[in-house]
Parts: C-alpha cells; structure tokens; sequence
C-alpha cells in the first residue's frame, strides 16, 4: 500500500520532470524548423553575417542578423560593465563588511528591485534617463544602447548581488580566520582567499545575470529607439534581437520567409542564452565542489 | 632561549554580550616553555587564547577589560599594531583549515601579505617552514599539489608551517590534534617539543595525558576563570585545588 503510494508520488515527480525537457525540446524543435525555412530561402551565411536588417525593403528584403547581435551585444556588454563592478563590490560590502541590520535592510530591497517588471523599468529608461542622457551628452534624445545597457545593468544587479553573496557567505569562516590570524587585514583576505574561493560562485552569478539581460525585451523596446541601422556607438539607437522578435512578429505575414527569420532570430537567441546559463550552470558545480570540504 | 615572561594577563575580563567567558584571569607565560590550558569543555580556554592574538575581533558582541601584555606592551591599547600583533602571535585551529591553493601558496601565503616579492626568498621560506613543521620530506616532491589532498595529519603540519612562515614569536594552539589519528598526532606532539625551543607555545587540550606529555606549565580553567596554574608535573601529581584535583581524576568534565 505505501510503497504503491511512493511509487505514483515518484512516477508524478519524474513526470513533471520529463514534461519539462519535453516542452523545452519542443521550443527547440520549433524554433530549428522555423529556422530551416528561413535559411533555405536566406542562405545560412547571408543571415548570420548579413550587415543589414531590412525585411520590409522595396526592392529587396535583406535579413542580416549581424546588426541584431551587434545591439544585443552592445547592450549587454555595456549593462556587464556596468553591473559587474557594482554587483560584485555590494556583494563583498554585504558579505564581509555589511552589519548584521544594514544587510538586513538592504538584501530585501536588493531583492525588491528584481521583482519589479519590466515595463516599469522601461517606463523609467523612457522618461527619466532618455532626458538625462540626452541632456548630459548633448543629444537629441536619449533613447539609445546606453539607456538599455543601464537599465539592463539595473536588472542584473539584483540576480548578481544575490547570488555573489551567497557565493562569498558560503566560503568557511575556518579560511578567513586562517588569514586574518596571519596578519592580512581584511581587504587581503577577501581579495586573496575569500573571491579565490567563492570564484566559481560569483562567475556563475555574473553569467546569470548576464543571461537575464540578454533575454529582456520590453525595457530594451521602450529605451533604446530601435532603428535598424548598424549600430557604430553607444550612443546610437539600436535594435536588439528580443526587440526586433516583439516588434516584428505581430505584422509580419504568416509563413513568409520574413515570418521563418523571426523564428531563425530567436534560434540564435535561444542558442546564445542556453550557452550562458550551461557556462552559469558549470562554474556553480564547480563552486560546490569547492566549499563542500 | 632564556625563560623570561612573554605574556602577562592582567584581570582580564571578557565578554559576549551579557555573558562572561573570562574572569578576573591573571596568567603568566613563559618563553621558551609550553604553556597548557585545560579544563571542562564551555570553560573559556579557546576564548582567552583568541584573546592572546585579538581574534575575538572579529565576533561583534565581544567586549575586553584587563591587559595583556605581550612583550610588555598591551595589546588592547589603541596603538597596537593588530597585524604586527598576529604575526607575532601565530596560531593553529583545532580543524586543520589550510586555504583550497598549492601546498606552496599556502605556506607562501604569510611572507606574501608582509610584502616579500623575491620569488628566491619565498622558496627559502617554504622550505625552511615545511622542514620546521616536519612535514617537508613528504610534500617536498610536490609543492604545487593541492594542500586539500593531504591528510588531516599533514594538513594540520601545514598549517604549523604556514604560521612559523611568517616567524611568530608565540604559537597558539587551539587543541591541534583533536581531529587526528594517534600515529599524525604523536607527529605533532613531536613536534611541539621541537619547536619549543624556539617559539613561545600555548596550548589548548582536552586531552590530560597530552598536557602532561608536552606542557611545562598547565593552567587549569573552570567557568572562565583559572583555578590553578603550576608546574605541569606537579599539577597533576599534587593537584592544590580540590576541583583541579577531581578534573583531573575524572571525576567531572
Ligand atoms: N561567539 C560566541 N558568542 C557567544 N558566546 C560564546 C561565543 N563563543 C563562545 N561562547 C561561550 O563562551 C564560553 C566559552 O567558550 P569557549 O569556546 O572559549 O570554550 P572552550 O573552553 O574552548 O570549550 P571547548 O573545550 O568545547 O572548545 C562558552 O560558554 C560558550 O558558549
Ligand atoms: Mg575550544
């Protein structure tokens, strides 16, 4: 009797399990179906290092993906910059400097701010740092692969400080003491032992919240202008790939070639985000391995 | 090395939060001897040793009254130099703790955070260490091998080498062997007699035999304070004190 319960209870968790891969195969399944049909039409090297996105064009269409990648990047790498620094340094002041009542006020409010959607990031990009950027660099408007890469910076904070956190915490307290006992003083003994130890933690942080500011749509819509042009500074306008999907993929006419390179786009989205969260996924193994003595 | 007091407390109070770990403790250690605290477990021993290099520091509620002087100078005074302190004063944990880096970086960890660069100097530092804490002809082969691969034995041997790298003038030892097979602690007991000659040795045990095999000098604690210090010999031959004399009998503890 109880071992038939055990057994339904195990066959429902593995399941679920299954379904999960299985949905997950599915998007994958569909995303390279869709994408077969754009490069049977487009030429797999013309899409992938195609230098122009023009889809809707008068003579003819052009579905380079480079320019998408190039924003994503910028982006992206822009909100890394940003964010690294940032995350890693509040995540050794918590950890290691913090009081016990500052970190309790300030780890809910860092964690508050991840929960915050999108849209009101956006929202916030729009109106607020559109102005500022503009005004300080003398710009008509501010709406460009800066504004995207701070707000993306902002996103990714909370994931990083967070998780870098528990990273640097999660180091044996037996190693600090080793140092401090030495004579280091304590900006010694985190920079030689505590980060040594806690590194593959705190890579794995960065490469999560790298991973949600690739994938984030609705704050790169509303705060980077989208124009479709090769994207040469930070302060141009730019067209990420999740913008140009979201954008595009309510007009376009089903089962045209433009319809399919939307689905090739998110391929290569897809591809691009399963790589940082596998690369996340290794170093926090590796991480494990270390602290469990 | 002449046997002249290297460390003096004085009416030393210690306490975490509201409650005292440390009371009134007056003790005298002398160089060139090893010193042995022991006592029930909760007693305070490894309370007044973290005292001796200001590693209570680090716990927050921890408040100090008293003196300890080191060489006649106080160590809780405001002047002192904390790091000049715990390079004088090294110490050894009771779980073998070494950092997850080569057996070299280990031992090289120390001379590197005062500041020596010369890559010659360090190897002769890692050398001299290793041979000191015997551990020497049995890493020597592989310096660059992870220092979590070694056993418990020879990573507490680490430890004692990564400590004498930076030339303290007082070890303390918060019950080193605790972890240990008899064979890797005999080893370190070997050991502490070695260096004695050389280093000021302060040692927490809870293993009389062991105290009575390695101390010059036992101090006795019960409920933070010190009931009895004396002679090694004596004390556990002709205990003073009636509750020395039961703990040492087992009659408590
Ligand atoms: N961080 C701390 N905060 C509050 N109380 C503490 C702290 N560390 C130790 N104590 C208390 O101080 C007393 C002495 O502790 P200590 O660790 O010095 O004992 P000990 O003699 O070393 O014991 P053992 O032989 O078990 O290691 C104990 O009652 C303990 O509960
Ligand atoms: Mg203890």
């Amino acid at each position: 009797m109880r071992s038939l319960k055990e057994r339904i209870i195990a066959v429902f968790f593995s399941l679920n399990g299954i379904t999960a891969i299985l949905i997950l195969l599915g998007i994958f399944y569909l995303l390279l179906s869709g994408s077969f049909l754009a490069w049977r039409d487009i030429g797999f090297f013309d899409f992938l290092f195609g230098r122009t996105w023009n889809p809707t064009g008068f003579h003819s269409a052009s579905y380079g993906i480079l320019p998408l990648v190039m924003s994503t990047l910028m982006v992206t790498a822009g909100a890394t910059v940003i964010a690294v620094p940032l995350g890693v340094a509040c995540a050794a002041y918590l950890a290691e400097v913090a009081s016990p009542w500052e970190r309790e006020i300030v780890k809910p409010v860092i964690e508050m701010l991840a929960g915050v959607p999108s849209v009101v990031i956006g929202f916030f990009g729009l109106v607020v740092l559109n102005r500022l950027i503009a005004r300080t660099f003398s710009l008509s408007n501010g709406l460009n692969a800066l504004n995207g890469a701070v707000l993306l910076a902002l996103m990714a904070l909370p994931t990083i400080i967070s998780i870098a956190e528990d990273a640097l915490t999660m180091v044996p307290t037996e190693y600090k003491e080793a140092s401090l006992a030495l004579g280091a003083n304590r900006w010694q003994t985190l920079r030689l032992v505590i980060f040594p130890a806690a590194a593959s933690g705190v890579s794995a942080a960065i490469m999560l919240g790298i991973g949600r500011a690739i994938g984030e749509t609705m704050t790169v819509i509303m705060a980077t202008g989208n124009a479709i042009a090769w994207p040469r500074s930070m302060f141009q306008s730019v067209r990420t790939m999740t913008a140009t999907i979201a954008i595009e993929l309510g007009e376009v006419a089903y089962n045209t070639t433009h319809y399919y390179a939307l689905f090739a786009v998110g391929f290569v989205l897809f591809a691009i985000t399963f790589l940082v969260n596998l690369s996340a996924d290794l170093f926090l193994q590796r991480s494990s391995e270390v602290t469990r003595r | 090395m002449e046997n002249s007091v290297k460390i003096v407390t004085e009416k030393l109070n210690l306490y975490y939060g509201n409650f005292q770990a440390l009371k009134e403790v007056n003790l005298e250690v002398c160089s060139g001897k090893v010193t042995a605290l022991i006592g029930p477990s909760g007693c305070g021993k490894s309370t007044f040793l973290r005292s001796l290099n200001r590693l209570n520091d680090l716990i927050d509620s921890v408040r100090v009254e008293g003196e300890v002087r080191i060489d006649g100078e106080n160590i809780y005074d405001k002047s002192c130099d904390v790091v000049r302190l715990r390079k004088k004063v090294g110490m050894v944990f009771q779980k073998a703790n070494p950092f997850p880096k080569s057996i070299y970086e280990n031992v090289a960890y120390g001379p590197r955070i005062h500041g020596v660069r010369d890559k010659k100097v360090l190897d002769r530092i890692v050398e001299k260490s290793l041979r000191e804490a015997a551990l020497w002809e049995e890493v020597k082969d592989n310096l660059s091998r992870s220092a979590l691969r070694l056993s418990g034995g020879q990573q507490q041997r680490l430890c004692i080498a990564r400590v004498l790298a930076v030339e303290p003038e007082v070890v303390l030892m918060d019950e080193p062997t605790s972890a240990l097979d008899p064979i890797a602690t005999q080893k370190i007991e070997d050991l502490i007699r070695a260096l004695k000659q050389k280093f000021t040795i302060v040692i927490v045990t809870h293993n009389m035999q062991q105290a009575a095999r390695v101390s010059d000098i036992t101090a006795f604690f019960l409920n933070g304070e010190i009931v009895e210090v004396g002679n090694t010999g004596l004390l556990f031959t002709q205990p003073v004190d009636q509750r020395t004399e039961d703990y040492i009998t087992g009659k408590f503890g």
